[in-house]
């Protein structure tokens, strides 16, 4: 077997926060109707979560449950389990339509994380990250500079997700706006 | 001379002194200064010249609004034009140039044009665009271009960096004066969400040099204490040194910060641009001075008065010892008593009016300085600076002068102007303030919302409330309502007692003296960045120019840099008089961001260099590279075209390369084509729809090609789909067509077939995917182990999963070469290490890896189409002999209704043919075939065009594709084609397909 290996394999910038490559992270997608109890079953068999709520996303240990879009969830598995725990997913979801597929390789993961990760990610994304809005719990599905992102706060730091093939640039211009003189000092 | 008052200064720290350079004399200035106030602490009156007349200009305000002080700042990498020394504070070591000089600006030969005016008159350029024509181009234009422009270009790169960030809020203010700062205040301690944005690097605006009180305190201490307050309030942010520089729709804001323009090279970056997504915006902006219009109104020495009060004031700088003030209101004589304090002498105050009975005249007459009611200035002496005035009567034509007054500096003013630029930037509308002859905001037509509401309120000055009273009033009325707006209520606050002179009503006065002759009206300059006089707007009202907004582009009244920050109202008003008609009826032009020119760096901010643009990488990318790949851009992909050994030519390499695969085995990277599954009960009938072909029937386990158009009929993309299961198809696009096609499905799935059950994901970069090509191709597979990859236990067209090397990987036997070949799909995350493998296995058969080109010259030589080069988005399949791939058993598909209409059945359409040159020669990349006659415009006729060409190394000569009119009927013959340089080259029609035409590899 060969070793697989994440986009930048770590890579790490220490400006006024902490920004790294997290590794890869088991990432699945799964596009099914979020309000049939069929789906919801099988999610909650498989993963012991209940479908989150609109924007929001949940954990219980290592895996957590993404609300991507009204037909899309985002499961998040230790990377290795991945494999399994689509099958897990199709058997449990045999017979309801669905399309279940293992996306951990289409993805890089970065960790942005310190005091004012929040406004490092302000620079890039419009969103509001002040931390009265955007609260732990939310999943955000944005932009940052010309690419698409997700992110959400994850043991205290923020979990940056983006496609693979652009991994340098993502983590380029985490970088970049995480140099140090850049602080805003907005919260 | 203007020079350093022993005493005073509110902003500058006089322990901290700054040497800084203007045009290589060293000066010196304080901490606090802005470049302009050390500039005429050194006495340095005169700072440039003028656009067109190249005349002697100096600083007129103190700023945002300066015309003149435009200087070309710092060198190399961080070298700026058209600074603006008003706004520029001041650093140890800055460099500054005067501009639009030559050859120094003392001694400029452009003055000739000074004297030439006559022969370049508003509309100059209009004029002579027209006749006599040959003069433009070979005498006009040459000359034209070495006296305009302003500022140099930089030469270098810049070294700052720039940033930008999403900010969101529920009130914006913009302005920090005491509107703004009462109106944070309000909005604030109601419970909102507040940014209060101030241009310069203080708070408080006016109110400190206009000696306001407030709540029986300096306003100075007012505005101390209250910014302390708001910075307490965690739902305020304040920000210093940021202009609002546009409001746009919805609430959007940019405002531009200034972080280290006056700390360069201190690791921050230079600016910030501040994109606000705004509940509501306060535009606190405060108001501008107008100039008075009096012959010689430009000459150095000429300033604003609240200029010249800030300069003694704030900075401790005197304009002279003589100023004479010249007024048509009673803020004026603020100026008077300022200079009168600072010890300066005021000679005279001319006061247009007939009576000047105010409060503020008369203590200027208390503290013994002459007033002159109903006077004007005819004239003012001196050329480089100011040498005196010659006073008239106002109500006269300003042939009788009845006084000669020397002075050193005249301080004017002709009333103040609201600043309602971001008022109106997003559709806000003005009234007419007869009383402060002035436009002011109009409440009930404010810019508003998606929903209709307003969502931009004025305040303060900027409101046209210009007393430090009502400003107060108005900030906290503006602030507590842009809250309550946003769900946050709050009781009226008990307003601290201000206490500011009473003032009496100006008189609006346009032109100086009333009955100024053309000798003087040719002297008077309204826009003193673009050169434009009273006369200018004048001629341009007479050659019928009626509306504002041609008038201004005629006379460029205002279309500086400045945008006619001065000018504006004035001219108008000229206009409106020549024209006879009311000021409000002539109205305003545009107002427009940014209300200050912001920097390219912050519009850029983090999009240059490495992060430009991103750069799609794939898993094999770095081992590209690492051997010296020259790339190609497709999409935002870099793919190697070629990889150049030793001292290969481009051309070479993809020669060697070819002729490897061809003879041996190579291996490409093809991780970027596009990889679409497509899943559910419909999933067939669904790709049925989107291909021209019939996928529905396609067998587990097989693989089909499939052509896509669009409604238009026209080829969109191509590709291999196979089908995975009974409900599933992984569909395959070109490189660059991945999203546009995912995109395309999701469209048709949520717009149009919403009923039907698919779901599709876009999986193209889960799996790196590596084509091994050539003869030996198989047996570089059987060395690696692992799955069967035979002719029977693969077949050309199926897939087949399992494990090679040891990774897990689903094998397509599909050939786009005519090759032997297998596409092989595995987890990015081993993308690498198979293909390390695979060189490794590959070694003993002489594997090279090969790029685009040759992947492009190996399916041109078989004959196969390539989207974007075969088709341009007005082909149709059936002009590339692709007939055979659109089912005749579908009732449907997309484009199928559009492919039978006249124009796309039509005989004559240019169709899919092979060219081989006569001589062996390589065909021009697009190059027409020529046919008999002309077409209706008289030019040469067409019959066709090359879209494809290349030198063959397999056949070691040019071959081509193109689409020609009855192309496939005309095999064998010979047609031209153009050449360039006016030559033709003859090509023999064939069939496209050059190698292996039967297909027995």
């Amino acid at each position: 077997m060969s070793e697989a290996i994440s986009a930048l394999q770590g890579a790490a910038f220490e400006g006024y926060v902490r920004v790294s490559e997290a590794g890869l992270r088991g990432m699945i997608s799964l596009r099914g109707d979020l309000s049939a109890a069929k789906v919801k079953a099988a999610v909650k068999k498989v993963t012991g979560l209940a479908i989150p709520d609109q924007r929001q996303i949940v954990f219980a240990g290592e895996k957590g449950l993404g609300w991507m879009s009204p037909d899309e969830l985002l499961v998040l598995v230790p990377y290795d389990d991945a494999g399994a725990t689509v099958e897990a997913l199709q058997v449990a979801l045999a017979g309801v339509h669905h399309l279940t597929r293992d996306v951990s390789d289409a993805r890089a993961i970065f960790r942005v994380e310190g005091d004012r990760a929040r406004e490092v990610l302000a620079k890039l994304s419009p969103t509001d990250l002040h931390p009265d809005r955007f609260r732990e719990g939310e999943l955000r599905r944005t932009r940052l500079a010309q690419v698409p992102a997700a992110f959400w706060i994850e043991d205290g730091g923020i979990t940056v997700v983006a496609f693979r093939s652009v991994a340098q640039y993502v983590f380029d211009l985490l970088k970049t706006s995480a140099e140090p003189g850049g602080e805003v000092n907005l919260w | 001379m203007s020079t350093r008052l022993t005493k005073g200064g509110r902003l500058i720290d006089r322990g901290a002194a700054q040497d800084f350079t203007f045009n290589g004399t060293k000066m010196r200035g304080y901490r606090g200064d802005t470049l302009a106030a050390a500039l005429l602490a050194n006495d340095q009156m005169l700072v440039g010249r003028s656009f067109k007349y190249h005349r002697p200009r100096g600083i007129v305000a103190s700023g945002a609004e300066e015309p003149n002080a435009l200087v070309n700042l710092g060198a190399g990498a961080r070298f700026e034009p058209n600074a603006r020394a008003t706004t520029t504070e001041l650093f140890a070591g800055l460099e500054a140039r005067s501009q639009n000089h030559w050859p120094s600006l003392d001694y400029d030969i452009g003055v000739v044009n000074n004297y030439a005016a006559r022969v370049l008159p508003a509309g100059f350029y209009y004029k002579t665009f027209i006749h006599p024509r040959p003069f433009w181009k070979h005498v006009f234009e040459p000359i034209i271009r070495k006296s305009a422009g302003l500022g140099q270009a930089p030469t270098e790169g810049d070294a700052d960096r720039y940033e930008q960030l999403y900010a969101f809020c529920d009130v914006l203010i913009v302005g920090g004066g005491i509107a703004g700062l009462q109106a944070a205040l309000s909005a604030g301690s109601a419970g909102a969400r507040v940014i209060v944005v101030e241009q310069s690097a203080h708070w408080g605006g006016r109110a400190p040099v206009d000696g306001v009180e407030i709540g029986g305190k300096l306003a100075e201490d007012w505005i101390d204490a209250t910014v302390q307050a708001l910075e307490k309030m965690e739902n305020v942010t304040l920000r210093l040194r940021t202009m609002g520089a546009g409001v746009y729709d919805h609430g959007y804001v940019l405002a531009h910060e200034r972080i280290a323009d006056h700390t360069p090279g201190d690791g921050r970056p230079r600016h910030r641009l501040w994109r606000i997504r705004a509940g509501c915006v306060i535009t606190a902006t405060g108001t501008i001075e107008r100039p008075l219009s009096f012959a010689g109104n430009d000459v150095p020495g000429v300033m604003l008065a609240s200029a010249v009060r800030d300069y003694v004031v704030n900075y401790a700088v005197s304009p002279g010892d003589r100023t004479v003030i010249v007024t048509n209101n009673d803020d004026a004589y603020r100026t008077a008593i300022a200079l009168h304090e600072a010890g300066l002498g005021v000679p005279v105050v001319v006061d247009a009016r007939a009576t000047a009975t105010g409060a503020l005249p008369k203590m200027a007459r208390a503290l013994g300085i002459r007033v002159e009611t109903g006077t004007a200035i005819a004239k003012v002496h001196g050329g480089k600076r100011v040498t005196g005035v010659a006073l008239c009567a106002q109500a006269g034509e300003g042939n009788a002068v009845t006084e000669e007054v020397a002075c050193e500096a005249v301080a004017m003013s002709g009333g103040w102007s609201p600043v309602v630029h971001l008022w109106s930037h997003c559709g806000g509308k003005l009234t007419w303030d007869e009383a402060g002859a002035m436009f002011r905001p109009d409440a009930n037509r404010a810019p508003t919302s998606h929903d209709g509401a307003a969502f931009v309120i004025a305040a303060g000055a900027a409101n046209g409330q210009l007393l430090a009273k009502a400003t107060l009033k108005d900030g906290e009325g503006a602030g507590r309502a842009a809250a309550a707006q946003m769900g946050h209520g709050s009781k009226p606050a008990k307003l601290p007692k201000v206490a500011v002179a009473e003032e009496n009503p100006l008189e609006p006065i346009w032109v100086m003296p009333q009955g100024a002759g053309v000798r003087l009206r040719a002297k008077m300059w309204l826009d003193y960045q673009n050169d434009v006089k009273v006369s200018d707007v004048q001629l341009a009202a007479r050659e019928g120019y009626e509306s504002v907004e041609h008038a201004k582009r005629y006379t460029t009244l205002g279309m500086a840099t400045d945008q006619g920050k001065l000018s504006n109202i004035n001219g108008l008003a000229i206009l409106a008089e020549a024209r006879d008609a009311p000021i409000p009826q002539v109205g305003t032009t545009t107002f427009r961001p940014p209300y200050t020119p912001i920097s390219m760096g912050s519009i850029a901010g983090e999009a240059r260099g490495e992060t430009f643009q991103p750069i799609r990488r794939t898993a094999i990318h770095e081992w590209h590279a690492a051997r010296g790949a020259y790339w190609e851009p497709v999409g935002l992909w870099r793919r190697p075209y070629c990889y150049p050994w030793g001292g290969e030519s481009h051309a070479q390499a993809v020669d060697r390369e070819v002729k490897t695969v061809r003879q041996a085995v190579g291996l490409l990277d093809a991780s970027t084509l596009g990889k679409i599954v497509v899943k559910g009960p419909d999933a067939g009938r669904f790709l049925d729809m989107l291909y021209t072909n019939m996928m529905s029937n396609l067998k587990v386990g097989k693989c089909r090609y499939g052509l896509m158009c669009n409604e238009n009929g026209f080829l969109m993309d191509d590709g291999v789909v196979a089908r995975l299961d009974n409900e599933t198809f992984l569909c395959h696009t070109t490189s660059g067509g991945a999203d546009r096609i995912h995109a395309w499905m999701e469209d048709w799935l949520q717009c149009e077939w919403w009923d039907w059950k698919v779901y599709t994901a876009n999986l193209t970069e889960q799996y790196a995917q590596i084509a091994i090509v050539g003869p030996k191709a198989r047996r570089v597979l059987e060395k690696l182990g692992g799955m069967d990859v035979s002719r029977e236990g693969l077949p050309f067209m199926d897939w087949r999963e399992g494990d090679l090397g040891g990774i897990r990987a689903r094998v397509f036997r599909i050939s786009f070469s005519g090759e032997l070949s297998y596409e092989i799909a595995v987890p990015t995350s081993k993308g690498l290490a198979l293909w390390e493998r695979l060189m490794e296995a590959g070694d003993a058969f002489s594997i090279t890896p090969y790029g685009t080109e040759a992947l492009h010259v190996m399916r041109a030589e078989k004959g196969f189409i390539m989207i974007g080069d075969e088709t341009d988005g007005t082909v149709i399949p059936q002009d590339l002999g692709l007939g055979w791939a659109i089912s005749k058993k579908k009732d449907d598909y997309l484009g199928k209704r559009a492919q039978e209409r006249i124009e796309m059945t039509r005989e004559s359409r240019w169709k899919l043919v092979g060219l081989e040159t006569l001589a062996g020669a390589v065909l021009p990349e697009g190059a027409y075939a020529l046919g008999e006659g002309t077409n209706e415009n008289g030019q040469k006729r067409t019959i066709g065009r090359v879209t494809s060409t290349y030198h063959s190394p397999t056949l070691g000569r040019g071959i081509a594709m193109g689409l020609i009119e009855h192309g496939p009927e005309r095999m064998g013959e010979v047609v031209s084609f153009a050449g360039g340089q006016g030559g033709t080259i003859d090509a023999k029609i064939v069939s496209p397909v050059f190698y292996d035409p039967d297909g027995e590899k």
